[in-house]
């Protein structure tokens, strides 16, 4: 799960992380409300679930109440495209308005869990404000990790390391260390994914701040964080996939027009491969879940069928222990009560795979078999052609 | 010979008494499978599909000597099962239930670090020696005993890779899912090091997803190591990245972990890798035939 930035920033100030003074605004005259604090002079920053808030225009220096009103006005209701929001941008609902930092450098400092180790790593670099991915491909060299042993924790010394190694100034490098151990703490209370402050600044007066941060959920520990559960904004996500979730459905939405419909995670994104290999562009991945039973399949029509940029379907199911008649039948329920409009292909195999082809042939629903997943693939791509 | 599993393997079930416990351990006993008992915390004392449940590990292992086990707790409680496996000395765990938290798997990987216990999973289909083992939720009609090694971190990319060598008449020695979480416990390197050594394993197959770097390294070993041909796939081709692809762990970050960069690792170790999931079976059983192995995996 994502949160906006003004979010992350409460979430850490609780964690003694420091981050500048400021607060979230809906309306311009909030916004102004929260600059009266610092005389006018604040920073009015757009909070969507994206990056590259600023190339895009979405962060503003104000000098005056006025400028914040200006800025407010013209930020609240726009619609922002960064590099991160795809091509259709995502609109801004609310702000956060901040006082202004003396900014003399930029660093970056990240967590995040290391695959290979299976180890939480923290990474820090003094190319602040640049996108740490660009910086790994650059100058790898400039990229500095610890790695924490989970029984122990980020201990301090690593932290100095880390803030020796960036070269922050010698009179602040124990401020970055308990900066840091702070953050790290944070991130495994709340069982982050990841937490990104970039950049991390040192200001002129002597100060170490979190001037952008970005804090990411494991989703499977959220059932232990209701707090944070509660900065989950519906409003940033994709409508179907939240429809989805609701029935245990995992559903990614893509911008091609074949809709499929797979049981298992690697099979779905092998079906989605497949369609494209033969020319086709899938509208979405939907694992629908090992049981493929009659509920979740009728759910999972109804959310294919509601993209109206889907021509075509594609069912692709591997019964093991649900046995493929017990599909079939689910699937030619399931198709009745939705009413499907469009082509529709499904490719069964596994136990009992005669069964249920037989009962898909006898549906009377203008259901396309098929008996592999190329064969499945070619077909539904000929037939949204 | 196989892998992991045989005949000899004792299993107990932790979560024995929930619904998909028993449906497994059901299923795994008709298969032939040596279940020996199971673990329910307030449940001891009674029996389930006439084997005896356990309070604890520790008294399943001393009342049973099972030396496996098999996890179907659910997230929340499944590292805290993990644990209990290893603490009581069991040799293999292997953990079904997916969702468990990430960090949690951080610090089960820890501390099992210089125990004598392997564990596979989590988030996965489980282990299967044909006709001998059965340790999961794969359905097992579909296997056939044989001399084909499978790895892979998806559950039914593994059903079609072992179905579609079984109804060419090539059996399995054990097919392994290590499954689809960032942070388990054992990897792909681990399991092809094992088929290596296993004379009764003749050919592999692997098959991958995108996220993390676990087929590079993969590669990485066969090139330098595998005495054995590999066929293999990668799911998520045309995945978008940023985006987690129903296995947590299945998600293109930072622009790392694309299918296309797996692809060529592992063709620049000779895997042959099909271009579908279509031809899995047949990728590999055009290299036994070059090979000229064909005719022994078929017997």
């Amino acid at each position: 799960m994502n949160i906006h930035e003004y979010q992350a920033k409460t979430l850490l100030r609780k964690y003694g992380v420091a981050v500048p003074d400021g607060a979230v605004a809906f309306t311009p005259d909030e916004a102004v409300q929260v600059a009266e604090r610092f005389g006018g002079r604040a920073v009015v920053k757009a909070q969507i679930h994206a990056g590259g808030r600023g190339k895009a225009g979405g962060v503003k220096l104000a000098k005056s109440l006025d400028e914040v009103s200006q800025y407010a006005k013209e930020l609240l209701g726009k619609t922002l495209v960064t590099h991160q929001t795809g091509p259709e941008g995502k609109e801004v609902r609310r702000l956060l308005v901040e006082s202004l930092s003396d900014i003399k450098k930029e660093y970056y400092v990240g967590v995040v869990v290391d695959r290979a180790t299976g180890r939480v790593v923290m990474m820090a670099s003094e190319e602040g404000g640049m996108e740490i991915e660009e910086v790994a491909a650059n100058s790898p060299e400039k990229i500095f990790r610890e790695e924490v042993d989970p029984s122990v924790g980020l201990r301090p010394y690593q932290a100095r390391r880390l803030a020796y190694a960036i070269h922050i100034p010698t009179e602040l490098i124990n401020k970055t260390a308990t900066f840091m151990v702070a953050l790290y703490r944070a991130f495994v209370d709340n069982d982050c994914s990841i937490a990104e402050i970039n950049p991390l600044v040192v200001t002129g007066d002597g100060n170490v701040l979190a001037l952008d941060a970005k804090l990411n959920f494991d989703d499977n520990a959220l059932f232990r964080h209701k707090d944070v559960m509660e900065f989950r904004d519906f409003e940033e996500e994709d409508p179907r996939e939240v429809e989805a979730s609701k029935f245990d459905l995992s559903y990614i939405g893509l911008q091609g027009n074949i809709g499929c419909m797979v049981n298992g995670a690697g099979l779905a994104m092998a079906t989605m491969d497949t369609i494209k290999y033969f020319g086709g562009e899938p509208a979405n991945f939907l694992d629908v879940g090992g049981g493929a039973s009659e509920q979740k399949v009728m759910e999972a029509f109804k959310i294919i069928l509601s993209d109206s940029g889907v021509k075509g379907i594609l069912v692709n199911i591997f019964g093991g222990i649900m046995k493929c008649d017990v599909i079939a039948n689910a699937v030619v329920a399931a198709a009745r009560q939705v009413g499907i409009d469009r082509p529709l292909v499904v490719r069964l195999e596994g136990t009992n795979v005669q069964l249920g082809k037989e009962i898909l042939d006898k549906s009377g629903l203008p259901i396309v078999g098929a008996d592999s997943l190329a064969e499945a693939a070619q077909k539904i791509v000929e037939l949204v052609k | 010979m196989s892998i992991l599993v045989n005949k000899n393997t004792r299993v107990i079930t932790q979560g024995i008494t929930g619904a998909t416990g028993l449906f497994h351990t059901k299923q795994a006993i008709e298969y032939g499978t040596k279940m020996v008992g199971g673990v329910t915390p307030g449940k001891g004392g009674t029996t389930v599909e006439g084997v005896p449940v356990f309070d604890t590990v520790e008294a399943a292992v001393k009342g049973t000597g099972a030396n496996a086990s098999v996890i179907y707790v659910p997230p929340a409680f499944a590292a805290d099962a993990i644990l209990e496996a290893a603490d009581a000395g069991i040799e293999l765990v292997i953990c079904i239930t997916e969702g468990i938290p990430i960090l949690d798997m951080v610090t089960v990987k820890r501390y099992l670090e210089g125990k004598g216990t392997r564990l596979i999973g989590p988030n996965c289909p489980g282990v299967i020696t044909p006709e001998e083992c059965k340790i999961g939720i794969m359905p097992g009609y579909i296997h056939k005993r044989g001399h084909v090694g499978v790895v892979s971190r998806s559950g039914t990319l593994t059903y079609e890779a072992v179905y579609q060598l079984t109804v060419q008449g090539v059996g399995q020695s054990t097919a392994v899912g290590i499954g689809g979480d960032p942070v388990n416990g054992t990897n792909f390197v681990d399991v092809l090091r094992m088929f290596n050594e296993d004379p009764e394993t003749e050919a592999v197959i692997m098959i991958g997803e995108i996220g993390g770097t676990a087929e590079e390294e993969a590669a990485s070993y066969i090139k330098e190591h595998m005495k054995k041909p590999v066929a293999g796939f990668i799911a998520g081709r045309s995945a978008p990245a940023g985006k987690r692809m129903g296995h947590a762990g299945a998600i293109i970050s930072g622009g790392k972990g694309t299918a296309d960069e797996k692809v060529v690792a592992m063709q620049a170790a000779g895997i042959h890798v099909a271009n579908t999931p279509s031809e899995m079976g047949s990728t590999l059983v055009k290299m036994l035939e070059e090979r000229n192995l064909l005719e022994k995996c078929r017997s």
